[in-house]
């Protein structure tokens, strides 16, 4: 069959070009595949040695440079909370959204485009600016001039909640992966056949019971896919949270919603740029890698399959 | 007798409740240089004083002097003095100046790859090198190589001290590539054989610390714990705890006279920097 | 479409809310709460704007002032002022003024001398520094030899040009998209049109794997390993700069790039390949002379969205740049991004001074210029499928 194809149809002579084009196109597609294996067995070559358990359950209690005490749970416990926190605000607004825009939203009126053109628009924008979103909206406006004055009217000198924290780093978050779950939740929602939605209609249900009862959780999958994007997006961006409640180094774990958090990608950062020696601290460096791509990976893969599923049940429907 | 026993009785039990009373956390904030230090004193103290909780976390010695006239912290951690305009703001916030003590000593290391021949320069020469005047190696006694100029992020407080003694002020030269932190500039001077940069006591494997004359007559001399702490080293600092005085008192004082004590200062041996001379040392 | 079928039979609500039979008024609510949260996108995008440009604000106007030397009164003349003349000259609130007693005013009047003391005698120390004049053209500041563009905010005489950190984006931005697009383009053509459906299956999500690499990863290995290895065959001089940061962020952006121009390639119709294949070409020929040509606007759309994404990113150049702030366009010189210049100064920026309003307005600058890229991008792709989708 190859060798066909190579072959021109009129003179059956070699097709130079087709084998040319062919080649530069598909080492082009090898030469990505092989940077990412690169990286990804450099990695783990390197870091699967730092990894144990011990690793992974102990804190910074020993000093957070120290290559055989020093552990990464904090880290871990930091990314995860602040990445839940952001799901329980991204979720709700997102699926409503997309529910507005599938099910109420004529597809061509002005209104709709203009919503779709700002979710296409915000995930565009760097996550940098979110950063400075997070500490211009939440931190300096609704923290700041907003909440500090409101719980604490008597004391104007305490800050409690007009400063970095996790509470605001999640929200900058969740900001940041809201076209992600309603993209995905939309997907979902559309794959749903018609008939399902008009059945329910026919049988006297209102327009919101059918969409409560019948298509919500139909696009469940959808949505966890899109939860799960959302998360694994989160989990490795750094520079959202770099000024809005990532700590550098914190002797406790958080315990309240304003408390300051250390962060698995932050850490990263950290270990690779201000350890007091690069080269006795790599492998807690790697390790800590190691740690994100599995985390990230992970979720990707989960999200990766359950859209698989996804789309082959959509398929067998239409 | 037994009535100066009961007085006593009573007043420990007062002060027990006071104690109590004020025994919440001491948050301390601010330079990345000294939050390592800052949390082994935590930590042993509060082995000590179980009754004690102390909360560590970095950030810059700005973030702490930030937060020192926000109210955030009892305590702002930092490796440079406090400016004017920070002053400004503490006496808006709590109409005293901040309390400052000196906690520690640092020596400022100057880094080249350990394949250059060069092994001491003056101060001057360090100023020429790095405000960009001194551009190749051979003018100062080296290979015939250009100098790559490694310098910190203006957000820490090496930058500021670096700047303020060794550059007097001047701006460091544009081509000084800025590295966020002392572990990738070491990283970045033991890459490139032909690179220079400063940094606190750090250890890398391919970069050798300088020794520095104070001027072209003197002696080069080297880095040591002995040659920082009797100041001959020309390049170190001492590195800062800030308190607003109407908090130092109680715990909070404790806890500052113990960081001074001789016992504090051991522990600031076994991390790295430098104890105080034992004549700023609190009895 | 179907909706709509469903909706004109019965009656339609405000702005497209539609109603079943029994419509109740508490749903009447939940619909308009749908309504209202749906809004969120767009408030969000308007937010963003709002309070990224806000801070920023009075630079964009000229309204601040940075020069040092002002009139400075030694603490004896403190009594000849009226209170509202001290006041501003201690820069209080009202409030503030009126809490404090005269041992506080009279330590303040101390620090601010000592302020005046610290700042020297500069001749630039009159300057005000943050105009746009001295944000943009090059000055002669005193100690330098010849008018130049300097980024250097933390100075006694704090110097905001961002001439040089305007360059250095574009300059790790070209050379992500020189290394990027090629690369993201063949394996696009590759995958949509030449290689077999197997093949197709798993390429296409392993490529879009190397998204889920988060870019602090990409950083640290540009960091750490790619930037010796590179350095050692190519032999420029200094070791972190444009070129590796470049690569780097390439890496970031060729799942992206490569993701829409496959998505492009493939919503040409298959019409078009079999005519063309009908009439006697082969497949390359096909690929190459009626899908690329077809597929061009989405290809454009690809790089342009690529350019967003790739001068947007900030860990990638933070770590792996260098971080100098000079005005080059040698690609093998370090260099220092707007993104990174934000995340490595944002921390220590006083709220509300100068530098911090500075550091707003590169992000403001970034949002606008990512916006209009992201715009372009989704207009040239919402064309070309129309247009594909109605030729069909």
């Amino acid at each position: 069959m190859k060798a066909d194809s190579q072959r021109s149809f009129q003179t059956g002579r070699f097709d130079y070009g087709s084998f040319f084009f062919t080649g530069v196109t598909g080492l082009a597609t090898y030469l990505i595949l092989a940077t990412l294996a690169v990286i990804l067995i450099n990695v783990l070559v390197n870091g699967w040695s730092g990894l144990s358990l011990h690793f992974i359950t102990a804190g910074t209690e020993n000093g957070m440079f120290n290559v055989d005490k020093a552990g990464v749970l904090p880290m871990i416990i930091g990314t995860s909370a602040r990445v839940l926190l952001m799901t329980i605000f991204v979720i709700p607004v997102g699926v409503t959204t997309a529910i507005y825009l599938t099910e109420y939203a004529h597809s061509s009126s002005i209104f709709t485009r203009i919503i779709r053109g700002a979710v296409n628009n915000l995930a565009g924008v760097p996550s940098i600016v979110f950063g400075l979103f997070g500490v211009g909206f939440f931190i300096n406006f609704i923290g700041h001039r907003v909440m500090d004055p409101m719980l604490h009217p008597n004391n104007p000198e305490l800050i409690v909640w007009g400063k970095p924290a996790i509470i605001w780093a999640s929200l900058t978050l969740a900001v940041m992966t809201l076209p992600v779950v309603i993209v995905a939740t939309e997907e979902s929602l559309k794959a749903i056949p018609q008939g399902l939605r008009e059945a329910s209609l026919a049988l006297g249900a209102t327009k919101l019971q059918t969409i409560i009862k019948i298509v919500l959780p139909q696009a469940l999958p959808g949505i966890m896919t899109g939860g799960i994007l959302a998360v694994s997006r989160a989990a490795g961006e750094v520079a959202p949270i770099l000024f809005t409640g990532a700590a550098y180094y914190m002797a406790s774990l958080p315990h309240s919603l304003t408390d300051q958090f250390m962060d698995l990608g932050y850490h990263i950062y950290v270990l690779s740029t201000q350890s007091s020696n690069v080269d006795k601290t790599a492998p807690i460096l790697y390790a800590t890698v190691v740690v994100l791509l599995l985390l990230t990976f992970t979720l990707n893969l989960v999200a990766i399959f359950v859209r698989a599923q996804m789309r082959k049940k959509l398929r067998a429907l239409n | 007798m037994k009535k100066l026993i009961s007085k006593m009785a009573v007043v420990a039990a007062g002060l027990a409740v006071a104690v109590s009373a004020q025994a919440g956390t001491i948050t301390v904030k601010g330079s990345d240089t000294l939050v390592i230090l800052a949390q082994k004193w935590a930590e042993v103290y509060m082995g000590k004083h179980p009754e004690v909780k102390i909360q560590v976390t970095g950030g810059g010695s700005g973030i702490g002097f930030a937060a020192l006239q926000s109210k955030q912290t009892d305590i702002a951690d930092a490796s440079r003095k406090i400016k004017p305009a920070e002053v400004a703001g503490c006496i808006k916030a709590f109409n005293a100046r901040p309390t400052e003590y000196k906690v520690a000593v640092d020596g400022l290391s100057v880094y080249v790859n350990n394949d250059n021949p060069v092994k001491e320069l003056s101060l001057d020469q360090l100023h020429d090198i790095f405000t960009g005047k001194t551009r190749n190696w051979k003018e100062i006694g080296g290979n015939d190589a250009p100098i790559t100029v490694y310098s910190r992020e203006n957000s820490s407080g090496t930058y500021e001290f670096f700047k303020e003694h060794v550059l007097k002020g001047q701006d460091f030269a544009a081509s000084a590539q800025t590295m966020p932190g002392t572990a990738a500039l070491l990283q970045a001077v033991s890459k490139d054989k032909n690179g220079i940069g400063y940094g606190g006591a750090a250890y890398g494997a391919g970069a050798k610390a300088l020794g520095v004359k104070k001027d072209e007559g003197s002696k080069a001399i080297l880095p040591t714990e002995e040659t920082v702490l009797n100041q001959t080293y020309p390049i170190w600092r001492y590195l800062y705890n800030y308190v607003n005085p109407a908090l130092d008192k109680g715990e909070i004082q404790t806890y500052l006279n113990w960081i001074r004590s001789e016992e504090g200062q051991k522990i600031v041996k076994e991390v790295g920097y430098y104890p105080l001379p034992v004549g700023l040392q609190e009895k | 479409m179907a909706n709509k079928e469903v909706g004109s039979k019965r009656s339609v609500g405000w702005m497209g809310l539609q109603r079943g039979h029994h419509a109740h008024p508490l749903e009447w609510i939940v619909e308009k709460g749908i309504f209202a949260v749906s809004l969120s996108a767009i408030v969000m995008i308007f937010l963003i704007f709002l309070f990224v440009a806000r801070e920023a604000l009075p630079i964009f106007f000229g309204q601040l002032n940075s020069a040092k030397v002002q009139k400075v009164m030694s603490v004896a003349e403190m009594e000849k002022l009226g209170p509202a003349e001290l006041q501003a000259y201690l820069g209080l609130t009202p409030e503030q003024y009126a809490s404090m007693d005269t041992e506080t005013k009279r330590l303040l009047m101390e620090v601010k001398l000592e302020e005046f003391k610290e700042s020297s005698q500069d001749k630039d120390a009159t300057l005000n520094t943050t105009s746009w004049r001295n944000m943009i053209l090059p000055h002669q500041w005193s100690g330098y030899s010849k008018p130049e563009y300097i980024w250097q905010p933390v100075s006694e005489i704090q110097k905001y040009n961002i001439i040089p950190l305007l360059i250095g984006s574009l300059k790790a931005t070209l050379v992500a998209l020189l290394f990027a697009v090629p690369l993201a383009l063949g394996a696009a053509i590759y995958v949509s049109q030449l290689a077999n459906a197997r093949a197709r299956e798993w390429l296409k999500p392993t490529i879009e794997l190397l998204a889920g690499i988060p870019s602090v990863v990409l950083g640290f290995f540009a960091l750490i390993v790619m930037a010796s290895v590179l350095q050692s065959v190519f032999g420029y001089q200094s070791r972190l700069n444009a070129f590796v940061a470049g690569i780097a962020l390439g890496l970031a952006i060729i799942p992206v790039v490569f993701s829409i121009a496959e998505d492009a390639l493939t919503s040409v119709p298959r019409s078009y390949t079999q005519a063309a294949l009908a009439l006697g070409s082969s497949k390359w020929q096909a690929a190459w002379k009626i899908v690329l040509p077809a597929a061009i606007p989405g290809v454009f759309a690809a790089v342009v969205l690529g350019f967003g994404r790739a001068i947007g990113e900030t860990m990638v150049v933070l770590m792996a740049s260098g971080n100098a702030s000079i005005v080059s366009w040698n690609i093998f010189d370090s260099t220092r991004t707007m993104t990174a210049t934000i995340a490595a100064e944002m921390a220590e920026a006083v709220v509300g001074g100068h530098h911090y309003r500075i550091l707003f307005m590169l992000g403001a600058l970034l949002f606008v210029v990512t916006f209009v890229s992201n715009l372009v991008g989704d207009l040239v792709i919402h064309r070309l499928k129309h247009k594909l989708e109605g030729k069909r």
